[in-house]
């Protein structure tokens, strides 16, 4: 065998060094050192996020063990983006993580944070479905024992088993229309699959990709695989929602497009655009409706992360390479607009202990700072001008079109409409911070932790520059274009 | 009487409706765990068969059922160990009281 072919998955290699390091760390340390592991995760995380940045991209292709996996600059560049984000996320964890219920099991927190992260890294660049599949169930398992993470309190253990049947349920269905792709084509190299389905025209390639689209849709929390999405996201501990609502979502989006492209690219017209297209409506509108009635913060959040989603998926029906670059930009902007929301209300939590919504009223008067963060987090989920938000949704909508049917133009036009809806709900929250001041606020005037209030910075930085500093979607659209991922086609 | 492909890939969809069934009618946590772990051996029982009768020159269809024997195995350990914290904490493991949080 040959050896070198591990030097292709640099960047998974890195991620493997740093969980081993805090694994290490969190087992043979002294009790008293053990109170920075938070720190030292943070700052050896952030070394490796510059360094596979900087230095662990790849020119080319390269790919290891016969194809089953493949690395590029897209596939370097999705990685880098999920990795600022978790930075986010282990930054605004660290409150959390040193309090007093957590403080004996938070090195298993950051250790089953990376797992997780690893197996994204391995289902964005797996090219065969076996690896793939360890991928999505390597993400997707460690996750549940994250959501159950605050032993304290029930909701968490409900959340976890409501996440833990469904994506059990979901994965098995994804692996049936695996077994049915695998009847037909008898590869499980996405390669393979697609040249020996080119011929075929059965039936039963419409069953396999309904199933595939149905368990991967699952973990995107696309309508109507969207149910688990509410209970678990308010049942989670905070940080272990942000880290679910953007990062999750990232990689399986980006995942899924590499999928319907490579594996049933020649089905777009005849199958799954179809599909897609309803999942989208469905999810854009019954995301928003849902959204509008939602009074705890954590589910508000979780109905707009369903309808975001749903924006995300119309990167994939693009199939163009505008589609990817915008869909890349838009999962980068989601994170720091959502992992901004989740920074306030998690520090609000940790202060107070407040989830309501009702409880955020005249928080402009005690709070200034805290609801200038969420407001900013409020109009560029919304998608209002000069925000970040704005310009990805833009970006999203421009690359719909280049599709070019009429059939997109109103699904484009339906988005749209489902932006304005969002915006009443989204300006709820800044109604209820500036407007709602008669009575008293509930929450009191606190100041938040150092880290929270870095991971504030951070993410309201970033949805300040993104949109307006235009080289991050140059950079997108560059790599997007230098890409083989639709030359197959 | 010679066995043909269809005598294994019938009663493997029958196992996985029967497992979806399960899924959505019962109420008790550990018989739904059942119902999931009748769907994932139907595709195993799937991905072996059509290995054997299709693509015997291969192995992959073999290989994945070894994989996903292993992850079903993570997964039950994994949901059992929250089922009983459930049970520790309501004395009780049946779906309808698990019911806190809804709409």
């Amino acid at each position: 065998m040959d050896y070198s072919q591990f030097l292709a998955m640099k960047q998974e290699i890195g991620l493997l060094v740093v969980f081993l390091l805090v694994f290490l760390y969190d087992t043979f340390m002294p009790k008293k050192a053990l109170n920075a592991t938070a720190g030292f995760t943070c700052v050896i995380f952030a070394v490796f996020t510059a360094l596979s940045f900087f230095c662990l991209g790849s020119t080319g292709n390269e790919t290891a063990f016969s194809g089953m996996y493949v690395t590029g600059p897209v596939m370097a560049a999705i990685k880098n983006i999920l990795n600022v984000g978790v930075l986010i996320v282990l930054i605004q964890a660290m409150r959390w993580t040193d309090s007093e219920f957590q403080i004996m099991r938070r090195g298993e927190f950051y250790e089953l944070l990376l797992v997780t992260l690893f197996g994204m890294y391995l289902m964005i660049s797996a090219r065969h479905f076996l690896l793939f599949v360890i991928g999505l169930e390597s993400a997707s398992l460690p996750l549940a024992a994250m959501v159950a993470f605050d032993k304290k309190h029930y909701e968490s253990h409900e959340a976890a088993v409501k996440y833990l049947l469904t994506a059990v349920f979901s994965s098995a269905i994804f692996m049936m229309g695996l077994s049915f792709v695998y009847g037909l084509s008898g590869s499980l190299y996405f390669y393979d699959i697609y040249a020996a389905l080119g011929a075929q025209n059965s039936t039963m390639v419409v069953v396999a990709i309904a199933f595939v689209i149905s368990g991967v849709g699952f973990k995107l929390s696309l309508v109507p695989f969207h149910l688990w999405t509410a209970d678990v996201y308010q049942g989670a501990p905070t940080s272990v929602t942000s880290y679910l609502s953007v990062i999750s979502k990232g990689a399986a989006a980006f995942a899924f497009l590499v999928i319907l492209v490579q594996v049933f690219g020649q089905f777009y017209a005849k199958v799954w655009e179809w599909m897609l297209y309803a999942l989208i409506v469905l999810t854009i509108t019954i995301g928003n409706l849902f959204a509008i009635r939602q009074r705890n913060m954590k589910r508000f959040l979780a109905f707009s992360s369903i309808s975001q989603a749903g924006y995300i998926m119309l990167g994939v029906i693009a199939m163009n390479e505008t589609g990817l670059a915008s869909m890349m930009y838009y999962i980068l902007v989601y994170i720091f607009s959502n992992l901004a929301a989740f920074g306030v209300i998690g520090a609000i939590e940790n202060a107070t202990g407040k989830l309501d919504m009702t409880d955020y009223n005249g928080l402009h008067k005690t709070n200034p700072r805290l609801s200038f963060a969420m407001m900013l987090a409020m109009f560029s989920l919304a998608g209002i001008p000069p925000f970040a938000g704005f310009f990805s949704k833009f970006f999203i909508f421009t690359g719909a079109l280049q599709q070019g049917t009429t059939a997109i133009y109103v699904l484009v036009l339906i988005a749209l409409i489902n932006t304005i809806i969002s915006l009443y709900y989204y300006l709820l929250v800044v109604k209820a911070m500036f407007i709602n001041t008669e009575e008293e606020c509930v929450i009191p005037t606190f100041r938040s932790a150092c880290s929270e209030r870095l991971g504030l910075w951070i993410s309201v930085a970033g949805i300040l520059c993104l949109g307006v500093v235009s080289c991050f979607y140059n950079y997108l659209l560059n790599l997007a274009n230098s890409s083989s991922l639709f030359s197959a086609l | 009487m010679e066995m043909t492909m269809l005598c294994y890939l019938l009663p493997s969809l029958f196992m996985f409706c029967c497992g979806v069934y399960g899924f959505i009618t019962r109420k008790n946590m550990i018989a739904i765990l059942i119902s999931l772990e009748l769907m994932l051996n139907a595709v195993d029982i799937n991905f072996v068969v059509f290995n054997r009768y299709l693509f015997p020159g291969n192995m992959e269809g073999m290989f994945f059922t070894l994989f996903a024997i292993a992850i079903a195995a993570a997964e039950t350990a994994l949901a059992i160990a929250i089922i009983i914290n459930i049970f520790r904490v309501a004395s009780d493991i049946d779906v309808r009281e698990i019911n806190k949080m809804k709409f």
